[in-house]
């Protein structure tokens, strides 16, 4: 690989620094005890412990996976802390959060409250684990949208949370997810009414904080008959040497002709160069097209982390109804990710689509895991998939594991897959038309990365392009 | 066109390259004036395309002795972009494809840095639009290059007239084409010599590498260089290449 290509990919992470922040932080471990502490700090109903103790239980028989294309020593579950919360505070206004917070904000070049008043957009602020503020939420509030801390969703809506926590995503699903579901700290809950299209798009920033606590977000949006909302989630972390262990769960339910468009930006810390520290990220994100022509759209840009395990998923079971996945993943130096999504088509004239570009760079690999399955009721359900690798340099990796499974034979599936590379000779012909190597590295990833970027809302695009830009910058000179 | 007192842009001394530590050129003087259009002819091996990416500065070509001039100062303290943007051009015998970067965006890109450093404004996409299929219609290239991706499944005519349009575009004061007429159809050469006669102007020079005679048909050269085992072993008028046509280059050889 040529110098100029390593000095492009070899950019030090640009956002490590830790907020000396007070925090409430339980003891290191799991047991039921843990989970007790956090239900009630949390002042929680019974039937929410009995559901936290359940999924431990469950947690307790369940092996962790191995079949991911990925490598990791083993984590020591009794060596993380579950709990940690920055003292609890009710905040009328953007002026009463913290001046520390709001300074780590302008650090990652995030100035929230100036970002939510120009953007419009509201940004339920994920500080560790609790909900610091939320904003706009007044303006949401009066067409009837809830948008809030889960914990809040708990105590204000227990209905709404009871009816639909862990309906998709259930309980024992997965090993990370029954983690999860113990231990979940807090995270978003979105509701949108019937008939109501949400007048911005919602946002969450997050950010983990306490060295060695564990993040175990957990989100919930709803959206009623004929209900859309547009949900952007983007993340970034500082920079820390021993692993941190993300199990966050996401779950999406879309009745009747509703949209649900999920966008991620993700860029938590990946370990330095020679593949020591980074975030492990192990999520499960899970849509449930219920009703009839519904829809949800997953779109990820995914940056970070040392070792990703992700598979934004939807179950089409209305008839009618469409599952898209956009996805870009980009590796560098020792990152490992292993991502894509499941489209399980269950109803009638269910359709999907999943876009997935996937770049890898130093020492790096990238895998591209894809479920399509068309069940047995799924007449004339269609597919069209296209997961397309581009390595740097000589050492990086790219798999592509797609899964194809057929039950009706009404139903047509496509699949395509494309290999490339950017080496000297692009980079050449690039710097010999006066372009440098590095606007060059850049106009190649966003080229190859279009067909997602354009899924993304508009600020959010911007803010992609800047990522990869900032993550394969370098002194080249 | 010969003028005795005309700048020199091109002055190169002893050259010698390596690739992969092998070494390749062993020596090469050329001198070239502007006005001036050169042939380097050769047969295959000794050394033509080394020389013009030596000169373009690809990464894999090591320049090991000796010096180069471009229009006075020092041409490998340059790197390959600044090198393109005082306005050296190399036409590439396998241009690369890029796919997803579109090729309107990429000339867009690469016009823009070259005047800007010329002290020129940069046209916005609509203004470029516009000068871009005006170039186009001179050098009758289709108008669906621009929707598609840079050398993306172009045919080989097709990438090298892209070259030509490249060089039309970015006006270089000194042109090398290496090896642009390969792999022609009659058609594509001539929009391939139309673009190099067009640029060749009292300030510009033309530096064409070719294996073949038969583009100085279209191309009238001042200088006929032939090159062998990576030094320039004959120097001669248009006369030089039609013997060449006419009796191979192993004569050549043999009188070095």
């Amino acid at each position: 690989m040529s110098s100029v290509l390593e000095n492009l990919v070899n950019q030090p992470y640009r956002h490590g620094f830790v907020t000396p922040i007070e925090a409430d932080t339980a003891p290191k471990g799991l047991n039921e005890d843990t989970i007790r502490f956090i239900s009630a700090k949390k002042s929680e109903p019974d039937w929410l412990l009995d559901f936290r103790l359940k999924s431990y239980r469950h947690w307790l028989t369940m092996q962790e996976p191995t079949w991911p294309n990925v490598k990791y020593p083993k984590i020591d579950f009794q060596d993380i802390i579950y709990y940690s919360a920055p003292k609890p505070k009710k905040l009328a206004s953007m002026d009463e959060v913290d001046p520390e917070l709001l300074r780590t904000f302008e650090k990652l070049g995030v100035p929230m409250n100036e970002r939510a008043k120009l953007a419009g957009v509201a940004v339920d602020v994920i500080f560790d684990s609790v909900s610091v503020a939320t904003t706009y939420k007044q303006k949401l509030a009066e067409v009837g949208i809830i948008f809030c801390s889960i914990s809040e969703a708990v105590h204000n809506h227990p209905e709404l949370v009871r009816q639909y926590l862990g309906s998709v995503v259930p309980t024992g699903d997965n090993y990370y997810a029954a983690l999860n579901s113990a231990v979940f700290t807090d995270g978003s809950f979105c509701f949108i009414p019937k008939g109501v299209k949400c007048p911005m798009d919602l946002s969450t920033y997050f950010r983990i904080n306490t060295e060695s606590s564990g993040q175990f977000e957990r989100t919930l949006i709803i959206a009623e008959e004929g209900a859309s909302v547009s949900y952007l989630e983007g993340c970034t972390a500082p920079k820390f040497d021993t692993n941190q262990l993300h199990a966050a769960v996401v779950e999406l339910i879309a009745l009747d002709d509703a949209e649900i468009k999920y966008s991620t930006v993700q860029n938590w810390y990946a370990g330095d160069e020679n593949g020591v520290g980074g975030i492990y990220n192990f999520v499960t994100k899970r849509g449930l097209c219920k009703g009839r022509n519904s829809k949800i759209s997953w779109t990820q840009v995914e940056t970070g982390s040392a070792i990703t395990w992700k598979y934004p998923s939807c179950v089409l079971l209305g008839d009618n109804s469409i599952g898209e996945f956009y996805s870009v993943a980009l590796t560098n130096h020792h990152q490992q990710a292993d991502t894509g999504t499941k489209m399980i088509h269950i109803g009638r004239g269910t359709r999907s689509r999943i876009i997935s570009k996937g770049i890898s760079a130093g020492q790096s690999n990238n895998s591209y895991r894809g479920l399509v399955k068309i069940g047995p009721r799924a007449e004339n359900a269609r597919n069209y998939s296209q997961c397309d690798s581009m390595l740097i340099g000589s050492k990086s990796g790219a798999n592509t594991f797609p899964y194809i499974q057929v039950q009706n034979n009404s139903a047509t599936v496509e699949h395509e897959a494309t290999t490339s590379r950017i080496g000297e000779d692009q980079l050449f012909y690039f710097t010999s038309r006066g372009i440098g190597a590095e606007e060059a590295v850049s106009m190649i990833i966003n080229g190859f990365c279009r067909d997602v970027f354009q899924q993304l809302p508009m600020e959010f695009a911007v803010e992609a392009t800047k990522l990869l830009g900032l993550k394969l910058e370098g002194s080249v000179g | 066109m010969i003028r005795a007192g005309a700048e020199i842009l091109l002055e190169v001394k002893g050259l010698r390259a390596k690739v992969a530590g092998v070494e390749i050129l062993k020596g090469i003087d050329l001198t070239v004036r502007a006005g001036e259009v050169h042939a380097v002819m050769g047969p295959n091996g000794s050394g033509k395309s080394t020389f013009a990416k030596a000169l373009a500065g690809h990464p894999a070509y090591e320049v090991s002795g000796g010096t180069a001039a471009y229009a006075g100062s020092d041409l490998f303290a340059l790197a390959p972009e600044q090198r393109a943007r005082a306005g050296l051009f190399l036409g590439f015998q396998y241009p690369v494809e890029i796919p997803g970067v579109s090729n309107s965006a990429f000339l867009r890109l690469a016009y823009n840095t070259v005047q800007a450093v010329r002290g020129k404004d940069e046209l916005d996409p609509l203004e470029f639009d516009d000068y871009l299929r005006e170039k186009m219609k001179l050098l009758d290239i289709d108008a669906s290059f621009l929707d598609r991706a840079v050398n993306d499944g172009f045919s080989g005519g097709e990438k090298k007239r892209n070259e030509i349009l490249q060089m039309a575009l970015l006006e270089p004061r000194l042109a090398i084409l290496d090896e642009t007429d390969s792999g022609l159809d009659i058609d594509a050469l001539r929009v391939v010599a139309n673009g190099v006669n067009r640029l060749v102007k009292p300030d510009n020079a033309v530096v064409l590498v070719t294996h073949y005679q038969r583009m100085l048909n279209y191309i009238v050269p001042d200088y006929v260089h032939v090159m062998d085992g990576g030094r320039i072993v004959k120097t001669g008028g248009k006369a030089l290449a039609e013997e060449l046509e006419a009796r191979g280059y192993d004569w050549v050889k043999e009188a070095a």
